[in-house]
């Protein structure tokens, strides 16, 4: 099966990558080369010799939380529309000559950056960055390609969302959650907003976002960096710099003072389930160690079969079938941080749900010990070590790092910031953000009448 | 007792290496047989220290006693539940300490085991990992947790009309063979699955007949040799499985469940073709050109880029150790796309692909295997095992350009008239229409 896109959904709470596999390169940091062309084009080159494949990623700095009043989902279908031809390259080349080269290539939105990325032999990374470069300035979009792929689009969404109650409520909760910066909004955009979005719209985006300026390049594999700043230099380098754009600076949050419920009943759903989140800082917006000490925090409360959650919840009182938790800290601007759970059969929703309340309660009024804290250290460092057995994982993680603000030096230096947490930091996190009067609490439910 | 199809090559006395691929770097698959007489196939690589082992034994949720669907399942979530001295929780402390991450699966064939390791902690996985594969507890306490989990899953998954289209599918296709019963079993059968199923069934299969191994990472070969010997050197010879039939599946029928959805999902079974076919890589080749994984096939030129009717079509080869077919999947706001599909297929069995069309497909067969089936340790692991379990040689991967370069037009043309001429079955869930 195929697919053009893959939407970072931001509903989705899981350890992003940011969380997950941080300084995957400890070690030997060494090799990997960072450096900018004249036209303000970042470059980041990470070697990797395992297999003759390279993985090569254009980051743009841009995602649905950019997108101008109304035009939800411009982002994710301009995206789409990045496929459709330039003079030079008509649409469908690339895609036939990555398919001949045996390779693949994809692209993806969230909110914060928009990405394409080919995984191709080495010997054709020359090809890619020509193809690259020559769309990053030279599409070419008619009225024609417009409708149908915006058809596309609308068909991604009721596959995505529309027939799923799950990512519907998502959807909803986030709308909640948010209530005034642009994360509210679903980065593939409303249904109403997406059925009117045209080529004016495109042309607009394209030209306000797409140029070497506002990009990162992302280069992992079986390379030598110098040939791969002699390449960039060949084809991204003759791109022109586009207008300098201004410091992403978008509508912020209120201070949250109540308690919201958002509940979606369907027949399709069997158990009943909820979740619980907070909007948190993310990497980029917190005070020094509070982001590492939130990753901690989900961590001991839901981060897995070790987890208080899955220990007290799951194993020792047989409460719920399912409990976890979830902070992903790194988006732009501010971060959420959930809980949840689905109680066991014999049990109801509202005791799972009181028993996740109490660990958390717990958890704010005796902290952690130091033992479990320094398990969930090694659990997050080691993890590092296994990214690095993927290098497609790490090109990502080196692109969405520094398309939300990060540097290279934040990567590296995150294992020892992770390290450095104390139990005392892990306590205080809790007690200052997990206020259960201002979160959003969102409840799946059977439908009353049953199924159909 | 099953004879099992004879996938083993002859066991090695000594190692012996062959490089597979050529170009910049190079994944050299390497055949191993340990002192005891277990062989499997490795990949040395030093650049990362982590070490993943991948392995299966034949059997699988067909092998699932009638009545007791749902066990092979229920099996696979309990080898960390237990093992040797250590129960459920003094196991799960030592496989986080020792920084290990296991893994356990069950399909229709198989079940799957694998592990991945940091190198400098390896000694400590692999006794964990060798007590799981050798004596898991199977606790009432911990089977009844897993078993109330296993029931969750099913009473979640109850109301959504996609496990009732799954099920008339499979009934459908495979009638009263043991691949039409449900892979995670029913409430009522999983209720009644005890411990002493378990043990019974863990007994059964895990053996070293039909075991395939696959090894990737910071091990020389006589580490991991000896870490075969480690691992399944006490188990049985073989094992005790049920015999599994061969099955065609029913062609021609036409399914549809009603459920207001905002699309339609529709499926289609066609004939497949056995892995061992001296045709089936020109199926292969034919498959990519028509449903296959790219934006250059023809069903999603003609459904999404033309027509703009889905955002999502494909087609795939399942070969099952005893049934196999062509599968044509989508999601669409309009039924019209059926007919569509279909005018796709018959052009296909009827002319074939082009000159053209084939020699880009033989390009990117060639050129795909090292992004797809080399790109990290627990992809290779994957493929080491799976090229062993289809009986293919350790230099499989050189043979194979040789092979796809030899196909003709001539030769597709006959597998795509031979596998697309027939009526198929079709499965549609969604709004009525």
């Amino acid at each position: 099966m195929t697919f053009r896109t893959m939407l970072a959904l931001a509903t989705t709470i899981a350890l992003a990558a940011p969380a997950l596999a941080q300084d995957a390169v400890q070690g030997d940091t060494a090799a990997i080369e960072h450096f900018a062309l004249d036209n303000g084009l970042e470059v980041v080159v990470i070697p990797d010799h395992r297999a003759p494949i390279v993985t090569h990623m254009v980051w743009y700095k841009v995602g649905s939380a950019d997108e101008a009043p109304g035009k939800s989902g411009i982002a994710h279908f301009f995206e789409h529309l990045m496929f459709k031809g330039t003079a030079k390259h008509p649409g469908g080349e690339l895609d036939r000559v990555v398919y001949e080269l045996g390779g693949t290539g994809n692209a993806f939105t969230s909110y914060d950056y928009t990405a394409y990325y080919q995984i191709v032999p080495p010997e054709a990374l020359a090809t890619m960055m020509d193809f690259e470069a020559d769309r990053m300035r030279g599409l070419i979009l008619s009225e024609d390609v417009i409708g149908a792929e915006r058809d596309v689009v609308l068909e991604e969404r009721r596959m995505r969302i529309e027939g799923s109650p799950q990512a519907l409520l998502g959807e909803e909760t986030s709308a909640t959650l948010f209530q005034n910066h642009p994360y509210r909004i679903p980065t593939i955009g409303w249904m109403h907003e997406m059925e009117q979005l045209n080529r004016a719209d495109a042309v607009a985006f394209y030209d306000q976002y797409y140029a070497p300026n506002n990009a990162i390049l992302v280069v992992a594999g079986d390379v030598d960096p110098a040939d791969v700043r002699t390449l960039a230099e060949a084809s991204y380098g003759l791109v022109p710099r586009g207008p300098t754009l201004p410091p992403r600076i978008r509508p912020s949050e209120p201070e949250h003072n109540t308690a919201r419920t958002v509940t979606l009943s369907d027949p399709r759903v069997g158990i009943a389930s909820f979740s619980r989140s907070w909007v948190v800082p993310s990497y980029r917006s917190a005070e020094p160690g509070e982001a590492e000490a939130l990753d901690l925090l989900s961590e001991i409360l839901g981060g897995g079969m070790r987890s208080r959650f899955y220990q007290q919840i799951v194993v020792k009182s047989g409460i719920g079938s399912n409990a976890g938790a979830g902070y992903n800290g790194g988006s732009y601007d501010a971060s959420q941080f959930a809980i949840y759970g689905a109680p066991q059969s014999g049990k109801t929703l509202a005791d799972v749900e009181t028993a996740v309340d109490a660990q958390v309660a717990l958890l704010i009024k005796d902290g952690v010990t130091p033992e479990e804290l320094d398990a969930a250290k090694a659990r997050f460092v080691r993890s590092l070590i296994f990214a690095r057995d993927a290098q497609e994982g790490l090109a990502n993680l080196y692109g969405s790092v520094l398309a939300t603000g990060g540097t290279i030096e934040d990567i590296d230096a995150w294992p020892d910031r992770i390290r450095a947490v104390t139990p005392e930091q892990v306590q205080a996190v809790a007690a200052k953000y997990l206020d259960p009067s201002i979160a959003v609490t969102s409840y799946l439910l059977p439908s009353p009448t049953g199924a159909q | 007792m099953i004879m099992l199809p004879m996938l083993r090559r002859a066991l090695f006395a000594a190692l012996f290496i062959l490089p597979a691929l050529p170009a910049h770097a190079e994944v050299a698959f390497q055949q191993i047989t340990s002192p005891k007489g277990i062989s499997a196939w490795l990949v040395e690589d030093y650049s990362v220290p982590i070490v993943t082992i991948r392995f299966s034994f034949m059997g699988g949720t067909s092998q699932d006693p009638e009545g007791k669907e749902g066990l092979a399942n229920l099996m696979t979530y309990m080898f960390d539940e237990g093992a040797g001295d250590l129960t459920s929780e003094p196991f799960q402390i030592a496989l986080d300490t020792a920084g290990a991450e296991m893994g356990f699966a069950a399909d229709l064939d198989a079940v799957h085991g694998s592990m991945r390791m940091l190198a400098d902690q390896r000694d400590e996985s692999l006794a964990l990992l060798k007590l799981a594969i050798e004596s898991p507890r199977f606790d009432v306490e911990a089977v009844d947790r897993m078993r109330d989990m296993a029931l969750s899953d099913l009473i979640a998954a109850a109301q959504d009309p996609s496990t009732e289209a799954n099920r008339l599918w499979t009934e459908t296709l495979y009638g009263d063979h043991p691949y039409a019963r449900p892979i995670a079993g029913t409430v009522e059968t999983v209720t009644a699955l005890t411990p002493d199923d378990l043990r019974a069934f863990h007994k059964a299969m895990f053996a070293r007949d039909n075991l395939y191994v696959g090894i990737v990472g910071a091990i020389s070969a006589d580490e991991a040799a000896a870490t075969l010997d480690l691992l399944f050197g006490n188990l049985p010879q073989q094992p005790d499985l049920t015999p599994v039939s061969d099955i065609v599946p029913t062609y021609g029928q036409s399914l549809k469940i009603d459920y207001d959805l905002p699309q339609t999902a529709i499926y289609l079974a066609y004939p497949g073709i056995k892995r061992d076919d001296p045709d089936f890589l020109a199926a292969s080749l034919m498959n990519q050109i028509l449903g296959g994984d790219s934006f250059t096939s023809r069903l999603t030129a003609e459904l999404r880029e033309k027509r703009g009717l889905t955002y999502n079509i494909g087609s795939s080869l399942q070969t099952f150790e005893h049934a196999d077919a062509l599968i044509i999947g989508t999601a669409t706001r309009t039924t019209e796309a059926l007919a569509i599909i279909e005018d796709v297929v018959a052009e296909m069995a009827t002319n074939g692909p082009t000159e053209a069309e084939l020699a880009a497909v033989k390009k990117y067969a060639i050129g795909s295997y090292a992004i797809n089936e080399l790109a990290s340790s627990s992809t290779i692991a994957r493929t080491l095992v799976g090229l062993q379990m289809k009986g293919l040689g350790i230099n499989y991967v050189s043979d194979r350009t040789r092979q796809i370069e030899a196909i003709t037009l001539d030769q597709v043309k006959a597998v795509a008239a031979r596998l697309l001429g027939t009526k198929p079955t079709v499965l549609m869930l969604g709004p009525k229409s």
